[in-house]
Order: structure tokens, then sequence, then C-alpha cells
């Protein structure tokens, strides 16, 4: 067994937890599905699976569900579908199916009810930014706010000094750079690192990414040999508080529920030479890059190019105007270096789906980097983060603006 | 380190002589009461003789006493089986879902109902049901000790009141039952709901007090049992076992047992006052105490998470509860405290400790050994802190 649990390739760090419990407890944030319950099975019953250190016969494993929103709150309002059944975090099947793994484990389990704090920190600014024409994702917010700060408090509270996810990446310490080091996992397919960018040198040193040198079907293995009745799971893709997936009528019915009306963003729809070709009902019905839904004709596809949320002005064109060769980030994190001080090439990603490209990042003065692409890259993206590697490793990311 | 359990309002393990009394009613003696033969005889004799046991219990005739699933049915089957549209009912914001939720089936037949707010201790004042009562009040329920709290609620009073007005009252006394003196003649109810497993009994079944000649639909149909009240086979193990476990309640009430769980309860209590920060919810009205279950204590402590702590200290061998639990089994504030006037987050920082009558001067050490780390530590690290005890 190369690479396991708690393996760190270049030295070990002495982790602050240790001073604070008598025995090493890691808490496993589990959401219901196959990676996360693999996870689990994997620290609870494979001695091999997160004992590379002395104290592996000695540690304890707790599970964590947050209960981060109710699925049944918006269910039937504005077309949104009823409550889901399973495949989204939160839903009661897979609270239950997160339950029955810890149960079969033998591992204590909880449901921590952190509804509040994830309506604040995440649905909040998400609807904010759709009505200010840009284009959020809230699973970075989510995994900054909740799934790392939240949980790691959590679990220091309860006595654990790690936690343990099912995201698929690889964290290790680095002792020549004294860093803690984010770096995308053995899977490609599954490398989850974009939406990591956003976590601490604090939070990397109570991080443990169990699944970051295996791939889904070595995974969906493990759980067989656990018996875990989920291994044949699928995986969930969706926001998980936004059921069928249309942010819109989200958006309409969040609202609703909380008595406001979505502000009045009506305006022009013009072509990039400035030539008013029509008028839309709000700038939330756009993104950049969108080619659906934008109510006028044209003999060429038209794309949205821009969304100017000042002066309401939609600019659309065609496909190739979509291409820039810059982008500017902000609220930034750096991970492999503790501060960007002179130009670094890199590759960035841009959305999720994105294919790194090559550019040359620039400190750009007020808490911004500056990156020019070798190549134009489609649909840069106000409000999608953007995330620096340089080669495996993930340097750092910020936020679109 | 063996484990602690203060949760007993949630429920309580079965005593050795209720196990005992059980146990020749699951095979040998596993006749249906309703059969002709011998074998349902004895299974007849069984029930009626507990029958008998529950009757001195809730001091009532036996053909008043109505076995069934627990609290929840009996509650449940006082507004169903007694509201139709039209009809008002009073009950409190402090019930047990079981009311609630049932208040609101209701509500969609046109039955009205009015909640009465706790005063900040947690008593229902009186006066606050009389004017609730409108002339078509047909049924005022409500509960003897609250489960959050262990605040006993004046029933004698509001008893009195509803015989004044001609109203049927309910009695929810899952909680008191077993903790306090009991008699439905002196509470002056219709109808009385209690649960074996909140007194060291079997879960899944219960006793309904019904007075005679209450007019109460069944809420479940079917065989002529419990004189056309509660259809459905005698649960016969289940019926001796909440009889048994009756008879040692009525007798922890004379021999003092009662007494050394308030003492303990004192000591506990005592204990994690002498933190910073805490405080007991709904143990004072002003300078006066307010009357109290022996067993329970509901203590807030300022400047943390109520879940972080139940989890730590259950991590720690500690079984206390903090809250109610939601769908998905996370903890919401408990409804109790928001209606005593406590706000979202120290409702959220409020645990419930509610001792066996077994529980032992251990536990209590151990308890007081345990909270006081815990809540050092969730202090430390809780955002709520930040600033304040910086």
């Amino acid at each position: 067994m190369g690479h396991g649990v708690g393996t760190r390739s270049s030295g070990q760090r002495p982790s602050i937890g240790d001073a604070v419990t008598e025995r090493k407890t890691i808490a496993v944030a589990m959401s219901g599905g196959v990676d996360s319950s693999t996870v689990a099975a994997m620290l609870a019953h494979d001695p091999s699976g997160g004992g590379t250190d002395a104290s592996g016969a000695d540690r304890s494993v707790v599970g964590l569900t947050l209960q981060l929103w109710d699925q049944t709150r918006l269910a039937g309002k504005h077309g949104i579908p009823d409550a889901p059944k399973a495949g989204r975090c939160c839903s009661l099947d897979d609270v239950y199916d997160a339950r029955r793994v810890a149960e079969q484990l033998g591992i204590p389990y909880y449901v921590v009810n952190q509804e509040e704090r994830f309506e604040q920190d995440v649905v909040r600014p998400f609807v904010d930014e759709y009505l200010a024409g840009r284009t959020p994702i809230p699973c970075s917010l989510c995994n900054n706010h909740l799934k790392f700060d939240q949980l790691h408090k959590t679990a220091r509270s309860i006595g654990a000094s790690h936690i343990a996810t099912g995201h698929y990446a690889v964290n290790e310490y680095d002792a020549e750079r004294g860093r803690w080091i984010l770096k995308r996992p053995v899977d490609k397919a599954k490398d989850q690192t974009y939406f990591l960018f956003g976590l601490t040198q604090e939070q990397l040193a109570r991080t443990l990414f169990p699944l970051g040198y295996m791939t889904k079907p070595e995974v969906r293995e493990v759980a067989r040999q656990h018996g875990l009745a989920l291994a044949e799971k699928p995986d969930s893709q969706e926001i998980c508080f936004i059921p069928g997936g249309d942010y819109k009528q989200f958006l309409t019915a969040y609202l609703e529920e909380q008595g406001e009306q979505a502000p009045e963003t009506a305006g022009e729809l013009v072509a990039s030479s400035g030539e008013v070709l029509g008028r839309h009902e709000a700038i939330s019905n756009f993104t950049v890059g969108q080619r659906k839904g934008l109510g006028v004709s044209s003999a060429s596809p038209l794309y949205v190019l821009a969304i100017d949320p000042a002066s309401h002005r939609v600019t659309v064109g065609a496909d190739a105007e979509l291409a820039t060769r810059t982008l500017r980030a902000r609220r930034l994190n750096w991970i492999a270096i503790p501060e960007l001080i002179a130009p670094m090439r890199v590759k960035i990603k841009i959305r999720h789906r994105h294919e790194p490209a090559w550019a040359t990042l620039e400190p750009g003065g007020a808490g911004e980097v500056v990156a020019t692409f070798d190549e134009p890259q489609r649909a840069v993206t106000p409000g999608q983060s953007a995330v620096f590697y340089d080669g495996d490793e993930v340097v750092g990311g910020g936020w679109i603006v | 380190m063996p484990r602690v359990y203060m949760d007993a309002n949630a429920t309580t393990p079965l005593l050795p002589e209720v196990m005992e009394a059980m146990r020749p009613y699951w095979m040998e003696h596993f006749g249906n009461a309703s059969s002709i033969h011998l074998d349902g005889q004895r299974a007849h004799a069984a029930v009626a003789q507990a029958r008998e046991t529950m009757a001195e219990f809730f001091h009532c005739h036996p053909a008043e006493v109505v076995f069934n699933s627990g609290g929840t049915e009996g509650d449940n089957t006082a507004i169903f089986g007694m509201l139709r549209p039209g009809d008002h009912f009073i009950t409190t914001s402090i019930e047990h879902s079981a009311i609630l939720q049932a208040a609101k089936r209701v509500a969609q037949l046109g039955v009205e109902t009015t909640l009465v707010a706790p005063r900040p201790s947690g008593l229902i004042d009186p006066g606050e049901i009389v004017r609730a009562i409108r002339p078509e009040t047909r049924l005022i329920s409500m509960m003897l000790a609250n489960n959050e709290t262990g605040v006993l609620e004046p029933v004698q009073e509001i008893g009195k009141i509803a015989a004044d007005a001609g109203i049927f009252f309910d009695i929810d006394a899952v909680q008191g039952a077993g903790k306090v003196e009991f008699d439905v003649r002196r509470f002056g109810c219709h109808l009385c709901s209690i649960s074996a497993h909140k007194m060291h009994g079997p879960k899944g079944v219960g006793a309904m007090f019904v007075r005679r000649g209450t007019p109460i639909e069944p809420l479940l149909v079917g065989g002529s049992h419990e004189r056309r009240r509660r259809a459905g086979t005698e649960n016969v193990p289940g019926i001796v076992g909440l009889a048994r476990a009756a008879e040692l309640a009525m007798h922890s009430l004379e021999d003092g047992t009662i007494r050394r769980v308030a003492a303990l309860r004192d000591r506990l209590e005592e204990g994690i006052l002498a933190l910073p920060g805490t405080g007991v919810n709904g143990a004072w009205e002003g300078d006066k105490p307010v009357p109290r279950v022996a067993n329970t204590t509901n203590i807030w402590f300022d400047q943390l998470e109520g879940e972080a702590l139940v989890i730590a200290m259950d991590l720690k061998g500690v079984s206390v509860s903090g809250g109610s639990a939601c769908h998905s089994g996370a903890t919401e504030p408990s409804h109790v405290l928001l209606a005593m006037g406590l706000n979202k987050s120290r409702a959220r920082a409020s645990l419930r400790f509610s001792l066996l009558k077994t529980a032992t001067e251990a536990d209590v050490d151990r308890v007081l050994e345990v909270v006081p780390e815990a809540v050092g530590r969730l202090r430390e690290l809780s955002p709520v802190a930040a600033g304040t005890l910086g």
C-alpha cells in the first residue's frame, strides 16, 4: 500500500490537534454518497487505509453530516420538483444512507444543523450574485465556509483533530517549502481541486483526502469489499439546493419566500458594435457564454458576451467574440506559494469542466492578479473561480471579476 | 468507562422486574385475550389484572382504562376522537408535537385552535386559558409535565376552569407519570395519556384514562377490543409490562426514590451552574421556584452550540439531549424554549439533563467532570465567543 490516508510524501509535521486530544479522532464528512462512505469505511476498518502513522491503532472515527438545506423548503413552488429522493446532499435518503453506513461500520454518527450558516454564506450570496448579473459558483463558497471552516470547528469542538472527506484531491506537506500542498488526484476525471482552492494552510494541515490516489472504479471496489450497499449509487452532479437544476425557478421561489421583489434589471440587448438588438427582462436570465433564450434571432448563433450590472445592458455576439486573453481575479488564496510577488507561468482553469490553459500570472495590485493566456479563452465568466496550477499542484486561486 | 445515561425523558430501560413480569407472555402464555379457549382466558386475565393496576395508578375505575400504543396515540385520540368541524380547541405552545401536529390536522377540517403561550418560567397562566375560552370551545389539552424543562403545569386549576365552563379536559401525562402524585379525579380531567417506556416499561405500549361517559370516537376501528374504544389485538406482554412498571413507579413515589433523584438533580444543577455563563430554563418565576419533576433540568450555556456539546459529551460517554431532532436527525432549537421567549441562539445552546430513577452519585460526578471540559473547549472555538470571552 503505497499511498494511504495520512501519508505525507515529504515529511510529517506534528499536528496541533494531538495536544488537544489524548486519542487521535478523525471526523469523516459523510454525504451518503459512495465516496465519503468509502472514506469512512477505510478509516474505520482498514488498518492500512489510514495507519501509516503509529497512532493508527489508537484512532477513532466519527461520522458527521452537515444538514445544509431543507430540500422540502421550496419544493413544488414555481415548478421546482418535489423533494428529491437521493443524489443531493441533505435529502432524507442520503442522510439515511450515511447513517446506515456509519451504523454498519460501528462508528458514532451525527447530523449537524448548519442550515442558517449555509443560507447566509452560500445561498444568499448565490442569489445576490445572480441578481447582480454574475454567475456564481456555490460549491466553492460552500467548501470554504461550511465543508471546511465550519466542519473543522465542529470537529475540533467535539474533540476531533482532523477531518477526512471524499474529495478527489491530494494533500501533502512539503517540508522544504514548509507548506501544505494541494495536488490534482490520480483520477483526473474526478479532480475536485477546482472547488478546493480556498483551503487555508491551517485547514489543509487538518484535512485528509484518502481518495486522492484512487480512481473512482477502485473506490467502488473498496466500497464493495466493505459490503457497502451504496457501492453502485450514482454520483450527484447538480447544485445541491437547486433540485432540477433550474436556477431561475429557484431565484423566483426563494425571493418570493423571503417576501422580496427581484430588482428591476430589464434592459437593452446590444451587439458588440453597440447596435441595440432588443430588450430583455432581467440580467439574471443570462450567463456569459449562454446561447439559448436570448430572445433575438440572427443568421449566425449569438452568445452572451458580457453583462453590465450597472446599465443592465447585455452584450451578445459571435462565438469568436467570446474569447478573451486576460482575466482579473480577486479574493485570492495561495497554497503552494506564500504570495505572488513576480510573474509566474501557470495553467488556469476557469470553470469546472474547463481544460486548464497556459497563462502568465502577475500581481495586479490591490489584492488582485492579472492573467494573460497564451491562447484566448472562451467565456471568462465573472463570479466563477480561476484556479492556478503548476503541473499537478494548485498554486492558488481567486474569483473572476 | 461505563456510559452515563441522562436522557430519561427520551426513554428509559426496562427494570428487571418488568422484564420478568413480561417474560411468560411472549411464548408460554401467548394467547389472544379475545379468544374463548383457556389460552385466551389466561391472556385475558393478565390484561384484566393489568387494567386493575392501571386503575389504581390513575385513581379511576378499571373500565375507564384503555390500553393503546403509547403517548402519541393517546394525544391523537383525544383530538381526532373528540373534535368536529366548528369546534374550538385550546392547547399550549409547549405541547408535544403529537398534540400540535394533530391540531394542525384538524384545522383542515375546520377546528380552530388557540395556542396559549407560557410565561417565561415555562408555566401556563390559567388566566390565559380562561381568556381563550369561547362558546364553541369543546376541548382543552395540556401536559402535566413538560418534557424539555420538567416544569409541572397547573393542571388541577385548569381542570376546575374546564369543569366550570363545561369543557372537556385532556392531559398529556407522558412526562409526569411516575414522577409525581397522580390522580385523575384530583386533576379533574376527562382524558389522560401515559406511555410505558418513559417509566421503565416497554416501548410501544401506553394507556389512556377515559372518564366514563366521555363521548370520544376511537382512532382505530375493527374488533371490539377495549370496549370498542381501541381496536386491535391487545399487546399482552406490553400491557403486563406497563402495569408492572406503573406498580414500581407508585412504589418509588413512596419509598423516597424520587426525593433521592431530586437531590442528585439539584447537585448536578449546582455543579454546572458553577460554570460562568450558565442558567436554568424554567426553574424560577421571580424569586419563587417553579414546580418541576424531580429528574429534569434544562440548562443554557452562553457562547456555544448546544448541538456540538451534545456530541462532545456523547463521545465522552454521557448521553444528554438538546433541542428536538428535525427530519434529518439534525437538531433544531426546542419549540418549548422558543415559546418561553428564549432567542434562537440561547435555545440552541440549551441542554436537557434528565436522570433515570436508578441514577447514582457516580453518574453525577462523571457528568460534572465531562461538562466543564467540553464547555471550555467549545467556548474556545466558538465563533459566538469571539469578542466576548476572547
